[in-house]
């Protein structure tokens, strides 16, 4: 059996699925890979999908996420002509753009791209095939599949996904723009599996996108792992823009070497339920890494940002910023944790939480954590809840702003702090205008997103150029 | 008359702060209200700016004829009244040129006008730039943010050079200043006086008035005009303080 439709999401499900499917999910794996999925299938059938009894999963409740039902496929639709779906229209954010239908790679006559330079970027079935040593040398070693059930389903079930390798002393040009659209007529599950690789003194920018295209409800459970060497330089950007019937889990894991160093963004604008899985472990000293985030839930719209910083080497230092406005009854949680291990003096971790609440039913959880096993350290934590500052207000006011405007001022100012952290400037334009849109109640999801546009009337062609790459 | 408040009753969480003030202003003329801390100088202030924390619970407060407690904060700006605040806001993240932009097009609209171009609206920052001596590029800056007492100030009266008020009320605007900063401020008050506007000068101290010669000297003691004069009250109450009021007043 390759498909299975329209059953809800249940341990029993996926176990039977795999047991099923276990030779076909293997084809392609080498003898290691195939000893890894098949402990992580062990580890999840032990751990299970997580519930509210945990503590990380306490305020968010899956159960209607998972009591839909999904169809999920184990092989690309055939049916889906991807240049017929969407086109990327980025007019003067210079990009080399990488996308996915349904959790799958969508072009398949360039499978994997080989650059000059030495940057390998594309499909991750393909790079498994063609660089099998490679990835055998990170794939997994990031993601923790004895702890986390939906890590560990994705690792037992990955087949497809985005690789990105770049090579030590290598400073991608431009931004590698990821584009995860789900587009399906039925409810659909899809887990797909990243791997970047930024090599010591290397660069990389990384846009990753999630969007939907119709209003179909969707379940996605992604991991991405991320490696930066000694010295390496990683810009990320995970924007979301998903419908409300749309659930997305998403991990990410950091490793950062001696001296490496991380800028991560996290732009939640739209999405029915939302779950960032955030993990950083400094693997060396003089690491830094920046986390900002920031959420504009409205409707009954969940977001849940969970961060955990693991201070494991001395001298590094970690910055959490994460600012949300709530509106009607969204609601929010975050969930800083920095851990500072016993040998990580001069540690330097800071975390802060700021939200704003615009209507009596929207409620805000908010945890920063610090757990300190070293005397010479420096840590701050922060969080505060409020409305709208009426001083601010009445100022605004007094000078002839209308009341609308004058809230609509200070709402992007306090969202500016976080978009005003994203250094490439087209992009940080285009996101203040996502921003601005979506205070306005403007914004909807895919047709009218300013990062790309599509439109069924507007049938152009997944395009990536390159002689620009 | 430009603003006339008959008999003006305010209070704050059923704290009764005015008791009954009467002032009238006619365009051209400069008040200058004086009073000790605490008896509801900045109260006034707010309450015809119409900051929704004070309850008016009697009388009344007529602006070009026009009853005042009818209009919202932004329409009572839009009409032409201006509030320099003693303690200005910070707004981090809302640029100095996007606040006034936004501010000058709003008042435009109101009054059936289309915005102003951006090359003009930036040649009228520079403009009154100048008008009161600010030679940063406080343009990107944000609103207040990290400024200093002194730069608030100047800022304030930048805001009204822009937004050309009918009645500006200037509550405590010298306090905190260096000689060289209330001379800017002054400077810039005075160059703004017109037959058609008018301005309330909220004081505690007499200096000021050096620098700004008012038409009209008032005490507010109590939540009440205690007494009005020239010019030569404020150097009365220079040189006696207010305890010679109080005794007055019993």
């Amino acid at each position: 059996m390759q498909t299975n439709i329209k059953e809800p999401i249940t341990l029993e499900r996926f176990t039977g699925l795999y047991q099923k499917n276990r030779a076909f999910l293997m084809v392609n794996d080498t003898p290691m890979l195939a000893g890894k999925r098949d402990r992580a299938f062990e580890a999840f059938s032990t751990l299970g999908f997580p519930d509210t009894s945990m503590e990380t999963w306490r305020l968010t409740n899956l159960d209607e996420s998972f009591s839909r039902g999904y169809d999920y496929h184990l092989r690309p639709m055939e049916e889906v002509d991807i240049q017929k779906v969407f086109r990327c229209n980025i007019p003067h954010l210079d990009t080399a753009v990488i996308g996915q239908l349904n959790g799958w790679y969508v072009s398949k006559d360039v499978p994997l791209m080989e650059l000059g330079n030495g940057i390998i970027m594309g499909s991750l079935a393909e790079a498994r095939k063609k660089y099998p040593q490679l990835v055998e040398k990170y794939f997994g070693t990031m993601a923790d599949d004895t702890s986390d059930g939906f890590t560990a389903l994705n690792t037992a079930f990955v087949q497809d996904g985005v690789f990105i390798y770049v090579p030590d002393n290598v400073k991608s040009p431009k931004p590698v723009q990821l584009i995860n659209v789900i587009h399906h007529e039925e409810n659909l599950f899809l887990q797909s599996r990243n791997l970047i690789l930024v090599g010591a003194n290397a660069k990389l920018s990384l846009v990753h996108c999630d969007d939907s295209y119709n209003h179909q409800a969707s379940f996605s459970n992604i991991v991405t792992e991320i490696h930066v060497g000694e010295h390496g330089v990683m810009d990320h950007y995970k924007l979301q823009n998903l419908n409300n019937n749309s659930t997305l889990i998403s991990s990410v894991f950091f490793r950062l070497e001696a001296s490496a160093s991380l800028d991560s963004h996290y732009i939640s604008l739209n999405g029915g339920l939302l779950r960032n899985n955030i993990w950083v472990l400094f693997n060396g000293p003089h690491g830094n890494a920046n986390i900002y985030g920031i959420y504009l839930m409205d409707r009954k719209q969940h977001v849940d940002n969970q961060v955990f910083v693991d201070h494991a080497w001395p001298d590094c230092s970690s910055n959490e910023t994460f600012k949300g406005i709530l509106d009607e009854h969204a609601r929010a949680i975050f969930n800083g944790h920095v851990l500072v291990r016993r040998d990580a003096t001069k540690t330097d971790a800071r975390q802060s939480n700021k939200n704003i609440l615009l209507t009596d039913t929207a409620r805000v959880n908010s945890k920063p954590f610090l757990e300190i096993y070293n005397d010479d350290v420096k840590c701050s934590h922060g969080s505060t809840t409020g409305q709208l500052d009426q001083e601010s207000m009445f100022y605004l006011r007094q000078r002839g702003i209308g009341e609308e405007t004058a809230r609509m001022l200070l709402m992007f100012a306090f969202a500016d702090e976080i978009v005003a952290k994203i250094s490439i400037p087209q992009l940080r334009q285009r996101i203040e205008d996502m921003v601005k849109k979506r205070l306005q109640g403007e914004l909807q999801i895919c047709e009218q997103c300013v990062l790309h546009c599509s439109t069924p009337e507007h049938p152009v062609e997944f395009f990536i150029d390159m002689s620009k790459v | 008359m430009l603003l006339q408040i008959k008999n003006l009753h305010a209070s704050i969480n059923g704290k009764e702060i005015l008791r009954g003030v009467n002032l009238e202003v006619n365009k051209g003329e400069v008040h200058a209200i004086m009073g000790p801390n605490g008896t509801g100088k900045s109260t006034l202030a707010s309450v015809i700016a119409g900051r929704e924390v004070f309850d008016v619970t009697a009388g009344e407060i007529r602006y070009n004829g026009k009853d005042l407690q009818k209009l919202s904060i932004e329409d009572r700006a839009r009409e032409g009244i201006f509030l320099g605040f003693q303690y200005p806001v910070e707004i981090p993240g809302v640029s100095i040129t996007n606040f006034m932009r936004t501010a000058v097009n709003e008042i435009r609209k109101f009054k059936g006008l289309d915005p102003l171009p951006g090359g003009e609206f930036l040649r009228l920052m520079e403009e009154k730039k100048r008008l009161v001596e600010i030679t940063s590029n406080l343009t990107n800056r944000s609103v207040n943010e990290g400024f200093s007492g002194g730069e608030k100030k100047k800022n304030e009266i930048f805001q009204m050079a822009m937004l050309e008020p009918m009645l500006a009320i200037l509550d405590e605007t010298d306090s905190g200043l260096d000689i060289d900063a209330l001379r800017i401020v002054a400077n810039g008050v005075n160059k703004l006086r017109r037959p058609d506007n008018a301005f309330v000068v909220i004081t505690h101290y007499q200096r000021l008035l050096d620098y700004i010669i008012p038409d009209f000297v008032h005490v507010l003691f109590e939540g009440k005009i205690v007494k009005s004069g020239g010019k030569e009250l404020a150097l009365e109450l220079e040189e006696k303080g207010y305890d010679w009021i109080k005794k007055e007043q019993g």
